[in-house]
């Protein structure tokens, strides 16, 4: 139905799974064959013995699509539950980022301040160069990193969002 | 083998295993296509008497095969095709079961584990080709897994919303000793589709139906997949509400056809009554049915003004393209089983002096006619050609199939099924090349019942190989083409949307198809005069063997009702309607490409 146009909103979906041959496949097969976003995905073994992994991914669009996605992701065999950690109630997004940075004199101790401020800790670090390593937020990361482009910033890695819900209960 | 044999008694090769499997489902036919990395199961199969196999001629035939068994039994089909091109060529066939949603179990063979990826001789990355167009597959590296691989696979298939399963078995996975695990043993860790409806919305839904004043039933494929007792369902409580009632093309025979509640199919090509119907209620009542395009037209302007109820077994389908105001999670046979005793227990009736009005609204849509074509006495109009049939075969149990086009619209417009698992028709993928197979499939589950394949002389031509099917096996199936020497439906939207311009549509060197029937064993019978019809539909019945009907029709005939694209779905353009010049058509650019 041509509803009044709802505003895109970004979700993080936390989708647990068997991890069995092609489920990634699986999952990112149903965004783009569907023609879904993906704005990050994680996925790890989460339980070595019930062979558990969990997917975390970020995506975004409106309400209804955002349904329509949980729904998809729902019904493949393998996926035991899809939570909406955003319309579920409060939660923790972490991601972790490496971020190399090249310079020399002022630069370089520049960026060491900033790294500091930001609680990035240097995890290799040459004459002419450092890794900094940072978790938090994705907006913290993306900040950080505005920060470092003056000051000589080479690569940047970044895991994507894992998140879990806060307070006793599980998901 | 020898391995095998060497094996403890507990233990036996991976192809017996399957077998084993096979023969504990239930499976009684396996259509397929032997090839190098099947030949361990092709032995196996050589060694037994419990399954017999269908030598197809093409590896989609083998799955449009399953799939017509499938539909007319209520079991699942089973396909075993070789790895590479045998498997390729089954992609077209699961990808139609995948849409319909009928249960297939494709076996296909791959090369072995240390071979996996190194661009082997008839290799090809099967489970991930088959990844979109499958419920489900599997990739079986350890014999161990195998038989807790194909009784999960028959479970998911079978379970749920149907759909078609491959297993992907490497060759020498075939040929390990390993352990049998008995079907029993064997419980899905994850999948449990929901069954019974919601209780609560149950009851909100009777109370809505009680209150509505303009109420319509819309129901699908969902309801014959429920099995038999769904239709026997929906009868009863469409009887006890006094309600009309539509079918999608999948739904046909769900509910009587000659009934007089029903108001024929909907949709692009549904009746005038049905469509107004849908757009003037003010509840509606999806059960097992999934707003597809051809159904709703342009959706901003589908049934505007009503409240819609939707039940299907996957919630994926709800609020997918049509919001609905509420929607029940569930098997159509369950649910219908709980509204009816909600209706019953909660003391309902219809609002009958609203329901009364409604009726004579839909009995002046109803006098439209909208079926309604020229007689001619020298050209055979298609429609005639299967209402001829339909009085001739109407007396005895008859199966029908089609392939995809005009003939397959007026297959469903003017054949009226009253029974479930009779109509066989690929509706969501429309593939040509459907119907013969699939009446194969349909023969082989129903041996000595009648089964007619309502063809066109394209789509036919898609899969005649399976001729050579019908004639090995002794299948009687019967091949009604209507012969209008065009892609009827290609030609039809290339007159009423692109100016006439009939690119590419006509049927340019076709066979003779007498002589094609006679080649493939078979009976070829040809028809080009109204007055012999009868005779020769009369002649293909009682042929004891596979015949070919080429019944040459009207050329020019064109399917209507129709539902232009991007129009909405009470815009219909009707067979008496003032020819428009085609290239004014109210079709626009943007309708257009909608398709």
């Amino acid at each position: 139905m041509s509803a009044p146009q709802q505003p895109i909103q970004s979700h993080i979906l936390s989708v647990l799974v068997d991890n069995e041959p092609g489920i990634l496949a699986r999952v990112v097969g149903l965004f783009s064959g569907r023609g879904y976003n993906i704005e990050s995905l994680t996925v790890a073994e989460v339980s070595d013995a019930a062979h558990l992994s969990r997917i975390t991914v970020v995506t975004s669009g409106p309400s209804n699509v955002i349904d329509q996605i949980k729904a998809q992701l729902g019904r493949l065999v393998p996926v035991h539950n899809v939570h909406d950690l955003t319309v579920e109630g409060p939660h923790i997004a972490r991601e972790l980022a490496l971020i190399k940075v090249a310079g020399t004199g002022e630069k370089r101790v520049e960026s060491l301040r900033i790294a500091d401020i930001f609680r990035a800790r240097a995890v290799d670090s040459t004459t002419e160069s450092f890794v900094f390593e940072l978790t938090g937020n994705p907006e913290k990361i993306t900040a950080f990193v505005e920060l470092m482009k003056p000051l000589g910033l080479v690569d940047v890695s970044r895991t994507g969002v894992v998140a879990i819900s806060r307070g006793p209960k599980p998901l | 083998m020898s391995t095998a044999a060497q094996a403890t008694p507990a233990q036996m090769s991976g192809a017996e295993m399957l077998i084993k499997a096979l023969i504990d489902q239930g499976v009684e036919v396996v259509f397929g296509y032997p090839g190098g990395a099947v030949l361990p199961i092709y032995d196996a199969l050589f060694k037994q008497n419990a399954i017999r196999h269908i030598l197809v001629r093409h590896e989609q035939g083998a799955v449009h095969a399953a799939e017509g068994y499938a539909r007319s039994t209520g079991k699942p089909g089973v396909v075993l095709v070789t790895s590479g091109p045998g498997a390729t060529n089954a992609v077209t066939g699961l990808t139609d079961a995948l849409l319909d949603s009928i249960p297939v179990i494709c076996l296909t063979g791959q090369v072995a584990t240390h071979l996996v990826g190194t661009d082997a001789f008839q290799e090809c990355d099967t489970t991930g080709i088959t990844r979109p167009c499958t419920k489900h597959n599997y990739l079986v590296k350890n014999v161990d897994d195998l038989s807790r691989v194909v009784h999960e696979a028959f479970y998911v298939a079978t379970n749920g919303r149907p759909g078609p399963v491959v297993i992907d078995l490497p060759k020498d996975v075939q040929v390990a000793p390993g352990t049998y695990t008995g079907k029993d043993n064997v419980k899905h860790k994850t999948y449990r589709p929901q069954v019974s409806g919601d209780d609560a919305k149950i009851k909100e839904a009777v109370a809505m139906m009680a209150a509505a004043e303009r109420p319509v039933f819309y129901t699908g494929g969902g309801i014959i997949n429920a099995g038999p007792k769904a239709s026997e369902l929906l009868a009863e409580f469409v009887r006890l509400t006094g309600f009309p009632i539509t079918n999608t093309l999948m739904g046909l025979g769900a509910y009587p056809a000659t009934d007089k509640q029903f108001l024929g199919m909907l949709g692009m090509h549904g009746t005038w009554e049905a469509n107004h119907a849908m757009h003037d209620c003010d509840v509606m009542i999806n059960i097992g049915a999934r707003f597809d395009d051809r159904i709703t037209g342009r959706l901003a302007a589908f049934s505007p003004g009503s409240k819609k109820i939707h039940v299907d077994i996957d919630p994926s389908s709800h609020n997918k393209t049509v919001r609905c105001d509420l929607n029940i999670v569930g098997d159509a046979c369950k649910v219908l089983e709980q509204m009816i005793a909600a209706w019953k227990q909660g003391g309902y009736k219809p609002n009958q002096k609203a329901l009364d009005k409604w009726w004579q609204q839909i009995d002046q849509w109803r006098a439209r006619d909208s079926l309604k074509y020229k007689k001619d006495s020298k050209i055979i109009k298609p429609q005639l050609a299967i209402e001829r049939l339909y009085e001739l075969t109407k007396d005895q149990d008859t199966f029908i199939t089609t392939e995809v086009g005009q003939h397959q619209m007026w297959a469903a417009q003017f054949y009226k099924f009253n029974k479930p698992n009779r109509w066989m028709t690929s509706g969501g993928l429309g593939t040509m090349g459907y119907g013969l197979p699939a009446a194969i499939g349909v023969q082989l589950g129903h041996p000595g019942k009648l089964v007619v394949d309502i063809a066109g002389e394209a789509s036919i031509l898609m899969n005649i190989q399976e001729l050579g099917t019908a004639a090995q096996f002794r299948l009687p199936v019967k091949v009604f083409i209507l012969n209008n020497e065009y892609m009827g439906m290609v030609r039809q939207w290339q007159q009423l949307l692109h100016g006439g311009r009939y690119s590419q549509s006509y049927s340019e060197s076709l066979p003779d198809f007498v002589k094609l029937a006679e080649a493939f064993h078979c009976k070829g019978l040809r028809c080009t005069d109204p007055a012999d019809l009868d005779g020769v539909i009369k002649e293909m019945i009682a042929y004891d063997g596979p015949v070919v009907v080429d019944v040459a029709v009207d050329k020019a005939e064109n399917c209507f009702p129709m539902v232009p694209s991007g129009a909405a779905h009470n815009e219909m353009i009707l067979a008496d309607d003032k020819p428009k010049d085609p290239t004014n058509a109210s079709v626009t650019e943007e309708g257009m490409a909608l398709v």
